[in-house]
């Protein structure tokens, strides 16, 4: 069972993009790369704080993902070392 | 003088900065290199109201730090080259991302004008932006375009005259990083104020902001330009680590959170959102295009439409070019004054021209390809292709998007290489291009029908009735797999030595589906034509021209086989035999040899003796004409109607054939029996013992060239492989391109370099080699040396000679080692020996 703070900034435990599951909106904590990545993250708009929508998760390979109005393809690996926290539900 | 300035245009990838260039610049544009790397810098100019404006496109970037070369590229054309003006080219409908790099031009403080483009789009999804308040919020011109219909292009070029003439520049706005920053920026700065050389070179907050980052580029810049650098490099050491304690994260993470944070704040003044409306469409289309079953097949339908529209659409206008410098050669060659110099007539036509035609054959192909790139990446399909692709070829350690390339590389690798350029980062670019030549293009192709036909007879393997396994498509298949095996191997085994580093993980933007076009996906066709001809052609040509001297020249004066006399016997042979048709014509046989001896020296018809001999040699004459007539109507009409010897139709047309026949016969028997057996024994032995010596000619020709001297001296470290002289000599005119090899090898086994003695070749090979040699064979055509044209691209791709003779020697050596151990270890076995 996986509990989400709804609505709230706060958020639940923390956990990496790679296990959010499709339609799920959550919030970046943190990044756990190199300058290098964390450059590449920053440009493309993925910095602490920012929202994140799970667009598309397959479990397996790059995931899709809303950020600031923008889709980005992120990587299996990449999304593993992107610690977000849960807000809420999409839709609601 | 017309007052000249320089602007520069910057903005993110898909912001449709390449359709703002090309409005602005129309034709009056050309592309060249960054100096020292491999990032393409495009230029062009335009006149407006009398001032010359220079416009150069900074690569596409989402950011100005020093991570990427792309964005060190951008960062120091302006630091170094302060163009008056910089124009930034903004997606208005994805603001807040693309005002990210907006904010760091800001910080560098140079002219900005902001160009929305794509306002239409943003106002469709519901955004209204005040423009003005934009303007004002940043300290820049903001502009309102709409790329790619040229909408508010005209308002653009005036904003650029403007601000870079000086008039109503605005003050680029100071972006506030909070206290806790503020401050620390407050320590450093006047460090740095305090060293001229240092401020006038970058602008002192700029510098400070950057050794807060703990940007490597700027600290060497800081070491190399100040002489006393500890001091402030140990100030900003001092507040990173303060700030680090404050905020518990690194420093530029705040910084980059800051300039966010100011970005938000700026749009909630400026952008208005009426209506929230989702990019409904592009999501309809991923749903379908990136779906977890449909979307790698659909990509791989795709991909064989691009294989196929390239070399298929390809194939005609390539004939077409190879046909008219095949003409132009002969037309030179046929006008040049007998006698005159045929050293350089020789070089001309068969050095220069082949050469020039031998580049050019490649342009279609890369016009094609490049239109369907174009396409792809315009629509915004091809960042969709390397997600669906990133899975499969994640675990070769290259990215999604190399597929493309080594797919391409099956029918050329020289546009494959060239497409390369669709990668990210410099280390996918190169792994991929080495091992593009591992894919067996088209011209590898003709190198296996030979081969194979020659020591692999077809036969079924394993007959399951309906389904039959057979052995020739089967080696076919085996070759091509063995070439990606060795491409994936060689790519996993580059990823870990040379080209080491933690696999780029894929961080890539999904841009909405748009439409390209037209003009834009012709000028990024015809720019990638150009600089293929100008680039890569010159050293195709030049290559190919060396080719021909060395395969050509020392000529040798006296040839060991006698071939003039042979010439004469079968001259004199051919007049006996058409003397001896004397009796069955019923002419004078002094007639006959007359007429034998001026058709053998190719000169027009003697004055003949007496009325009936002219009577009866002209009957002659005519009858053969009459019968090579009906013979090629008889083909042609086979040809026509598409019929098999041995079908239904093809039986009714060949019964008429022979009555039309009977009939001309029956007009004159002894002419029509002296024209038949002088058409069907008599010229075509002639020919062939013409065509034999000329043959051993060019054979004896080849072996005394340099080329051939060279295939005798490498012979030796060749034999281990089973390869001997005449497949050394060869594989020297392989160079040139890979087909040349079965021509070379039809030329030194005198059977002809044309087409229509490969039968006689394969025969020819399979008396002289095994199975297993001609296995091998081909294993070393497949991985040896790429043709100089694979070798020109990756040089031009990669930037310099050092990635293309590594290709060259690496893949050469590699192919040695493989051939070798496949040879010996068939002798051992037994296998085809």
């Amino acid at each position: 069972m996986m509990m989400w703070a709804r609505g709230g900034a706060s958020g639940g435990r923390p956990l990496s993009l790679s296990e959010v599951r499709e339609g799920r909106r959550v919030r970046v904590m943190g990044v756990n790369a190199g300058m290098g990545l964390t450059s590449r993250l920053t440009a493309m708009g993925v910095v602490p704080g920012t929202e994140v929508l799970m667009v598309s998760n397959q479990g397996a390979g790059p995931a899709v993902v809303e950020v600031r109005g923008t889709r980005l393809a992120l990587g299996r690996g990449m999304t593993r070392k992107i610690l977000v926290c849960g807000l809420e539900q999409a839709g609601q | 003088m017309t007052p000249t300035l320089t602007v520069a245009l910057a903005g993110n990838p898909n912001s449709g900065k390449t359709t703002i260039f090309n409005h602005l610049t129309g034709a009056r544009q050309h592309v060249g290199n960054y100096p020292g790397v491999t990032v393409e810098k495009k230029e062009g100019v335009f006149d407006h109201r009398g001032t010359r404006v220079h416009v150069v496109d900074l690569p596409g970037t989402y950011s100005l730090t020093a991570y990427t070369e792309e964005e060190l590229v951008a960062r120091n054309f302006l630091i170094e080259q302060r163009p008056r003006v910089v124009a930034d080219v903004v997606d208005a409908s994805n603001l807040e991302r693309n005002l990210y790099l907006a904010v760091q031009l800001l910080e560098l403080r140079v002219p900005l004008v902001l160009v929305l483009n794509m306002s239409d789009v943003a106002e469709r999804r519901g955004f209204a932006i005040d423009h003005r308040r934009l303007g004002e919020l940043l300290g820049a011109r903001v502009v309102p375009t709409v790329g790619h219909k040229g909408i508010g292009v005209g308002a653009l070029r005036d904003a650029i005259v403007e601000v870079g003439s000086g008039h109503a520049v605005p003050e680029p706005v100071e972006v506030s990083y909070g206290r806790e920053i503020n401050e620390e920026l407050a320590k450093v700065t006047p460090l740095i104020e305090a060293d001229e050389r240092l401020a006038a070179t970058y602008g002192p907050r700029w510098v400070a902001v950057k050794l807060l980052e703990d940007d490597h580029q700027v600290r060497e810049g800081v070491e190399a330009l100040t002489a006393e650098p500890d001091a402030i490099l140990e100030a900003a050491a001092a507040s990173r680590r303060h700030l680090r304690r404050v905020f518990g994260e690194s420093p530029e993470i705040v910084l980059a959170d800051r300039r966010y944070g100011f970005i938000s704040g700026a749009c909630q003044e400026a952008v208005v959102h009426t209506v929230e409306a989702r990019h409904s469409m592009s999501d309809r289309i991923d749903a379908v295009v990136m779906h977890r079953m449909v979307g790698l097949p659909l990509f791989l339908v795709l991909m064989y439409v691009v294989f196929q529209f390239t070399f298929a659409v390809g194939e005609a206008p390539t004939n077409w070019i190879e046909a008219l410098f095949g003409w132009l050669s002969e037309g030179i060659r046929s006008l040049w004054p007998a006698g005159v110099a045929t050293a350089l007539r020789d070089l001309v036509c068969d050095g220069v021209i082949a050469g020039v035609g031998g580049v050019l054959t490649f342009v279609p192909y890369i016009m094609l390809l490049f239109l369907a790139i174009a396409f792809l990446e315009d629509t915004g399909y091809m960042a969709r292709a390397a997600f669906v692709a990133d899975r499969l070829m994640h675990r070769i350690g290259l990215h999604g998007k190399s597929f493309i390339p080594m797919l391409l590389g099956f029918g050329c690798s020289v546009p494959a290489i060239m497409a390369t350029r669709t990668l990210d980062t410099r280390r996918d670019r190169l792994t991929t291009m080495l091992v593009v030549p591992l894919m067996s293009c088209s011209a590898r192709f003709v190198i296996y029908t030979v081969m194979v036909g020659a020591f692999f007879a077809d036969r079924v393997l394993v007959d399951l009735g309906v389904v039959k396994l057979r052995l020739q498509p089967v080696m076919y298949f085996t070759i091509y797999l063995i070439g990606v095996a060795i491409a994936v191997v060689a790519a996993r085994v580059l990823r870990a030595t040379v080209l080491r580093g933690e696999t780029t993980p894929l961080v890539m933007e999904l841009p909405p589906y748009r439409l390209p076009t037209v003009p834009g996906l012709l000028i990024h066709m015809w720019e990638r034509a150009w600089m293929f001809i100008r680039k890569a052609g010159t050293v195709i040509l030049g290559v190919s021209i060396v080719l021909w001297v060395i395969t050509t020249y020392p000529r040798k004066e006296r040839f060991e086989g006698a071939y003039e006399a042979r010439l004469e016997a079968a001259r004199r042979s051919f007049v006996e035999a058409v003397t001896a048709l004397g009796p069955v014509l019923g002419a004078p046989p002094e007639a006959m040899r007359a007429l034998a001896e001026a058709e053998a020296r190719g000169s027009g018809l003697p004055a003949l003796g007496g009325a009936p001999a002219r009577d009866r040699l002209s009957r002659f004459l005519e009858v053969r004409d009459d019968l090579l007539k009906l013979e090629g109507g008889l083909a042609r009409e086979v040809a026509r109607a598409g019929v098999t010897p041995g079908a239904p139709a093809h039986g009714a047309l060949a019964v008429h054939h022979k009555l039309r026949l009977d009939e001309l016969r029956g007009r004159d028997p002894g002419a029509y029996d002296a024209a038949e057996r002088y058409l069907h024994q008599i010229l075509p032995s002639y020919r062939s013992a013409l065509a034999e010596v000329e043959h051993a000619k060019a054979a004896e020709l080849l072996g005394h060239s340099l080329a051939g001297r060279i295939g005798h001296a490498i012979e030796p470290a060749l034999r281990p492989l089973g390869f001997d002289w005449k497949i050394a000599t060869a594989l020297i005119g392989a160079f040139a391109a890979k087909e040349v090899f079965v021509a070379q090898m039809g030329i030194v086994y005198a059977v002809g370099a044309g087409e229509a003695n490969r039968a006689a070749l394969r025969a020819r090979l399979r008396e002289d080699y095994t199975p297993l040699q001609g296995f091998c064979l081909m294993l070393f055509c497949l991985v040896s040396m790429p043709c100089v044209a694979t070798i020109a691209a990756t040089r031009r791709e990669s930037g310099g000679w050092r990635w293309a003779l590594f290709q060259l020697g690496g893949l050469t050596a590699l192919a040695y080692v493989l051939t070798l151990v496949a040879y010996q270890f068939g002798l051992l076995l037994g296998i085809g020996a």
